[in-house]
C-alpha cells in the first residue's frame, strides 16, 4: 500500500518536472522562463522526494528525505529571488509584450 | 510558418517521449521494475531540455536560470537512485549537492548583480 501511493507521487512529481523544463525550453524571457521553471520543478522535486519517504518509512533514508524537503522548500526561492533581481540590475530587458514593471518604476521615482 | 514551428516542435517532443517510453536498454543496475526505469529516462529528457537552454541562451542570466534548475534536478536523479539498489547513501549526496547548488546560485547571482557597475 505504501509503494502504491509512493508510485502515485512520484509520477506527479514527475510531470511537474516535465512541464517545468519544457517551460524553461519554450517560453520567451529570463523571467518567465524563472517564474515557470522554478516553482515546478521545486515542487515535482519535493514530490519525488515524499515518494521517496513513503517508499522507505521510519529509516534513516525517509527522515533524510523530508530534511531534504524541507531545505529545498527554504532555499529554492531565495535563490529564485536572488537571480531574477541580478538579472534585472544588469539589464536584461523584458519581452515587448509585458505589460508592467513596478521595479523599474521604483527605480525611477526614487 | 509560426504554425509549421509549433507542429516540427510538437512531432519532434512525441517523437523523444515515445522513443524514451518504448526503448530497451539493457539493464545498468539491477531494476526491481520497469516503472523506476522510465522514471529514470524521463528525467534525462529534462536534464537534456536544461543543457539545450544552456547551449542557446542569449543572455547569461538564462544559463544562471537552466544551471539552477539542473542542479534541483539532479536531487530528483539521487532520490529515485535510492529506490532500486536500497542502498541509503545517494541521499546523502543528494543533501550536499542541493546544499552546494545553492552556494553556487547565489554567486551567480551576485557576479549578475555587480557586473553592471563596472561598466
Amino acid at each position: 500500500m505504501n509503494e502504491f501511493l509512493g508510485t502515485i507521487f512520484i509520477i506527479i512529481g514527475l510531470a511537474f518536472d516535465f512541464f517545468g523544463c519544457l517551460g524553461l525550453l519554450r517560453l520567451p524571457d529570463v523571467y518567465n522562463r524563472l517564474q515557470a521553471s522554478t516553482k515546478c520543478v521545486t515542487l515535482g522535486t519535493c514530490s519525488i522526494l515524499f515518494g521517496l519517504f513513503l517508499f522507505k518509512g521510519f529509516t534513516s533514508a525517509g527522515i533524510k528525505a523530508i530534511l531534504c524537503i524541507i531545505f529545498l522548500l527554504l532555499t529554492a526561492p531565495v535563490s529564485a529571488h536572488a537571480l531574477a533581481r541580478g538579472a534585472h540590475k544588469s539589464g536584461v530587458k523584458l519581452w515587448e509584450k509585458s505589460v508592467c514593471d513596478k521595479y523599474e518604476e521604483d527605480k525611477q521615482g526614487v | 510558418m509560426k504554425r509549421l514551428r509549433w507542429l516540427t516542435g510538437l512531432v519532434v517532443i512525441v517523437i523523444i517521449s515515445v522513443v524514451v517510453m518504448g526503448y530497451r536498454l539493457p539493464s545498468l543496475l539491477e531494476w526491481q521494475s520497469l516503472f523506476l526505469k522510465r522514471v529514470f529516462f524521463i528525467l534525462l529528457l529534462c536534464a537534456l531540455f536544461c543543457l539545450v537552454r544552456i547551449l542557446r541562451g542569449p543572455t547569461p542570466a538564462d544559463r544562471a536560470v537552466a544551471i539552477d534548475i539542473l542542479g534541483i534536478l539532479v536531487l530528483g536523479f539521487c532520490a529515485i537512485l535510492g529506490i532500486p539498489t536500497g542502498r541509503d547513501w545517494y541521499i546523502d549526496i543528494g543533501i550536499a549537492w542541493a546544499l552546494q547548488s545553492f552556494i553556487s546560485t547565489i554567486a551567480l547571482a551576485k557576479y549578475l548583480e555587480g557586473r553592471n557597475f563596472d561598466e
